[in-house]
């Protein structure tokens, strides 16, 4: 059951990453391929119906990992206090800048939530692979489970850590890079003209960047965390999910090579699902790893709630997704092709 | 410690109370529109599909900065409320992910067609898409009802052999008994919030003289909506709840009514303000022995005080909890009066000419909010020393890893951040206002 759990939180928190990915993504280009108001009104538009319930996924894994790893949550929450603070605010001001920007029609207030939305998205993104990276490299968890890290200590690998290392820096570069290819591809998938070309390029020069922060990395955490190796020793059908990572990242080089701008959005979204449940079948049964003592590590058996409350969780849980997922294919459905201003939107 | 704890209730005080402003217009809103979009539908009227186009545009608005300041409540219960989320997360965890997997999706989804899609999608799946909207939201109030009913009077849990909770019944947490009359309570309140807003701006357009079309509706919207939603939250949906309170939480209930000793034939206190120092109220103002009746319904029935309980079990902040309470059922009783004219005067084809209740009925709006506010603070610091009622003390909730230093950035930083989303939101709302839903319409 608990391995269930650990499942469905990986599916949820990846169908996040891949969904608000892409729009964060956007966010990150915003100012870049878009340069005067009806660009920047069409990648508003490519991504307005849906960043909203995106950015659910992240609040439904959140709530999930709630109720079936109580103590992960109240640990990993509490430790990663002044990240996760600064996530939600950079969170508000980069949706606000999405929702409020086209209410004045005046240059200097879009231009302000053009930038607040732009700098949100490119925080966020290296924030977001920086805390994966903590999840790997390991925080230094005491006896009863909790910890606490500042932003930095001293940047490097020691077990009273800070949040950002040399590790998790690059890490956040894996985030940044990443998403930038990804929301490159949906952009280039969901525009035309000038955005779709200048989004095109972008992913064609960017995806060597996230080639090569991947190797670091893959380096990186294989002399920082060892054990992440030996599940793929022990079970070795997990490499299928590295090999899904690395067919999606061909995929990404190829498909951009032919112009397939949809199967390169489905190439990027299968590299990142790919690379995170690699991450995840690497570090089970851990689901935080302690800097200080490995036999303070939180798994899945010692934070997870009770057999009773996870069984009816299962039950509401696969009818509250199947329903979600049909919500879903008829939003995308119904704002299906290029996004064509002057009919309708903002 | 003592700190600390002051700290992290001061953060999640003032972010809920900020964030609240927006759900409860969100909730009401989203029924109102509904009603607008269904008469529009079935008479062909133009004006109410614009009205409803109009308030959707404030929905939006309000919906966004809802949404946005929604995230941190979830988010705190972990970062600043770690050992109460160990203990509880088990089972109150069960109905925050339900949200997020029920509600929260079928919101957000629903809310793209609804702002994005009237075109696309024609007028009755638009109307479709607004009822799924308001479903959400309304169901989204169940579930956080229902956690907040928990740790007001916690069922369906049993204590595992590390101390924290675990979960014993589904069916039971769902359906806990002290869910019904403060759920229908709280959304009738979010109703009367949304009719005073939509008829505020109903009579700005009659006084101003301007879209004055428009200015009928909302007010002819707003005050029979809000003369039904006054009435409903006092009686039955209000005074059921507190009737649960007499039975479930009777020392919050004493505290509340400032009853410092037990009595027959209690007295209502109308005003006076509580002494702790000499345990009375000063220069109070009561109704004899109606407090004896309203409660049990019999004029000598006998109403514990604050004297028949111990005092470390007695709500931290008495004064704070008497007053929110006080100001909630006062307002209240102002909001019947005010919509029963109303009422009166549209009935009698009056209401549209007759300025100086246009006057009050435009200068009213704001009272709900603050009603609505102190009604739950009057739960809150009712739960108090509690954080889960008779279970966990609050003071044993907190994170112990985060310091108050860093409490106290984090809050700061909260009310900077506050403060300018709340600039740019009325800034947005006055130019909404302003701009009218003739132009509006003419937007689209």
């Amino acid at each position: 059951m608990e391995i269930l759990w650990y499942c469905v939180i990986a599916f949820m928190l990846a169908m996040y990453v891949i969904l608000d990915g892409f729009d964060l993504g956007a966010g990150v280009l915003h100012l870049f391929v878009a340069k005067n108001e009806e660009e920047r009104r069409t990648v508003l538009d490519a991504i307005g119906p849906f960043w909203d319930g995106n950015e659910v996924w992240g609040l439904a894994a959140g709530g999930t990992l709630y109720f079936a790893f109580p103590l992960l949550y109240a640990s990993s929450f509490s430790g990663f206090y002044l990240p996760l603070m600064i996530v939600l605010w950079l969170l508000m001001l980069r949706g606000l800048g999405i929702e409020l920007r086209h209410h004045v029609d005046h240059p200097l207030w879009k231009a302000f939530w053009d930038a607040s939305f732009s700098i949100g998205s490119i925080l966020l993104t290296v924030f977001f692979g920086a805390a994966l990276g903590n999840v790997v490299r390991g925080v230094p968890l005491n006896s009863e489970g909790y910890f606490f890290e500042p932003l930095w200590t001293s940047f490097a690998i020691q077990p009273e850590t800070g949040i950002l290392d040399w590790f998790t820096a690059l890490m956040g570069l894996v985030g940044i890079t990443t998403l930038t290819v990804h929301g490159a591809n949906y952009l280039a998938m969901k525009t035309e003209g000038s955005v779709q070309r200048r989004s095109r390029r972008v992913a064609s020069v960017m995806v060597w960047g996230v080639l090569l922060v991947s190797i670091a990395t893959l380096v990186a955490a294989s002399s920082i965390r060892p054990e992440i190796w030996n599940n793929y020793a022990d079970h070795p059908w997990g490499y299928f999910f590295p090999l899904a990572g690395l067919l999606g990242l061909t995929g990404m080089v190829l498909c951009n090579i032919r112009k397939q701008d949809i199967l390169a959005f489905f190439s990027s979204a299968t590299f990142i699902g790919g690379m995170l449940a690699s991450t995840a079948f690497g570090l089970f049964p851990y689901v935080l790893p302690a800097s200080t003592d490995p036999k303070y590590g939180l798994t899945v058996y010692n934070t997870a709630a009770s057999e009773y409350g996870l069984g009816v969780g299962i039950v509401w849980w696969t009818i509250g997704i199947v329903i979600a997922l049909g919500y879903f294919t008829y939003l995308f459905y119904s704002f299906r092709g290029k996004v064509r201003l002057h009919t309708e939107g903002y | 410690m003592e700190d600390a704890l002051l700290l992290h209730r001061l953060q999640f005080a003032f972010t809920i109370t900020f964030h609240y402003l927006f759900p409860q217009l969100t909730m009401g809103l989203g029924l109102i529109i509904v009603i607008m979009k269904g008469i529009a539908l079935k008479t062909g009227n133009e004006l109410f599909q614009n009205g409803a186009r109009f308030w959707a545009e404030i929905f939006a608005v309000n919906f966004a900065v809802g949404v946005i300041t929604g995230i941190p409540m979830e988010f705190q219960f972990g970062t600043n409320w770690a050992r109460f989320s160990t203990f509880a997360g088990g089972v109150i965890g069960q109905t925050l992910a339900m949200e997020g997997v029920f509600a929260f999706f079928l919101e957000s989804s629903f809310l793209g067609l609804f702002l994005f899609g009237e075109k696309r999608i024609g007028p009755k799946l638009h109307f479709f898409a607004a009822f799924m909207v308001f479903l959400g939201s309304w169901l989204s109030g169940y579930f956080i009802i229902a956690t907040n009913a928990w740790m007001q009077h916690p069922v369906a849990y049993e204590v595992g052999p590390n101390g924290s909770v675990s979960l014993s019944s589904y069916w039971g947490l769902l359906l806990n008994p002290w869910i019904g009359w403060q759920y229908i309570h709280n959304m009738i309140g979010a109703v009367v919030t949304a009719s005073f807003v939509v008829t505020a701006v109903g009579a700005y357009y009659l006084l101003a003289h301007r879209d004055e079309d428009y200015g009928k509706i909302f007010v002819r919207v707003g005050v029979i909506a809000g003369c039904f939603a006054s009435i409903l939250v006092a009686f039955p949906t209000g005074d059921g709840q507190v009737k649960n309170i007499v039975v479930k939480q009777p020392v919050t209930f004493a505290a509340m009514e400032g009853l410092f000793e037990t009595a027959e034939g209690a007295p209502l206190v109308l005003i006076g303000q509580p002494d702790m120092e000499k345990r009375r109220l000063d220069n109070p103002l009561h109704l004899p022995k109606m407090l004896s009746f309203l409660t049990y319904q019999h004029w000598e029935a006998r109403v514990k005080g604050l004297d028949a309980f111990p005092s470390d079990q007695w709500p931290t902040n008495i004064p704070l909890l008497y007053y929110s309470y006080h100001v909630m059922v006062g307002l209240g009783t102002i909001f019947i009066a005010l919509m029963l004219a109303g009422t009166y005067l549209l009935m009698k084809g009056r209401l549209f000419t007759h300025r100086p209740l246009l006057w009050v009925l435009m200068l009213a709006f704001p009272f709900p909010y603050i009603a609505n506010t102190a009604g739950w603070w009057t739960a809150e610091l009712g739960r108090q020393p509690w954080l889960v009622y008779g279970l966990m003390r609050t003071i044993d909730g907190t994170s112990t890893m985060v310091s108050a230093g860093n409490t106290l950035f984090t809050l700061l930083g909260f009310i900077g951040l506050y403060f300018v989303i709340g600039l740019v939101f009325i800034l947005l709302l006055i130019k909404t206002i302003h701009q009218g839903p003739a132009k509006t319409a003419t937007a689209h």
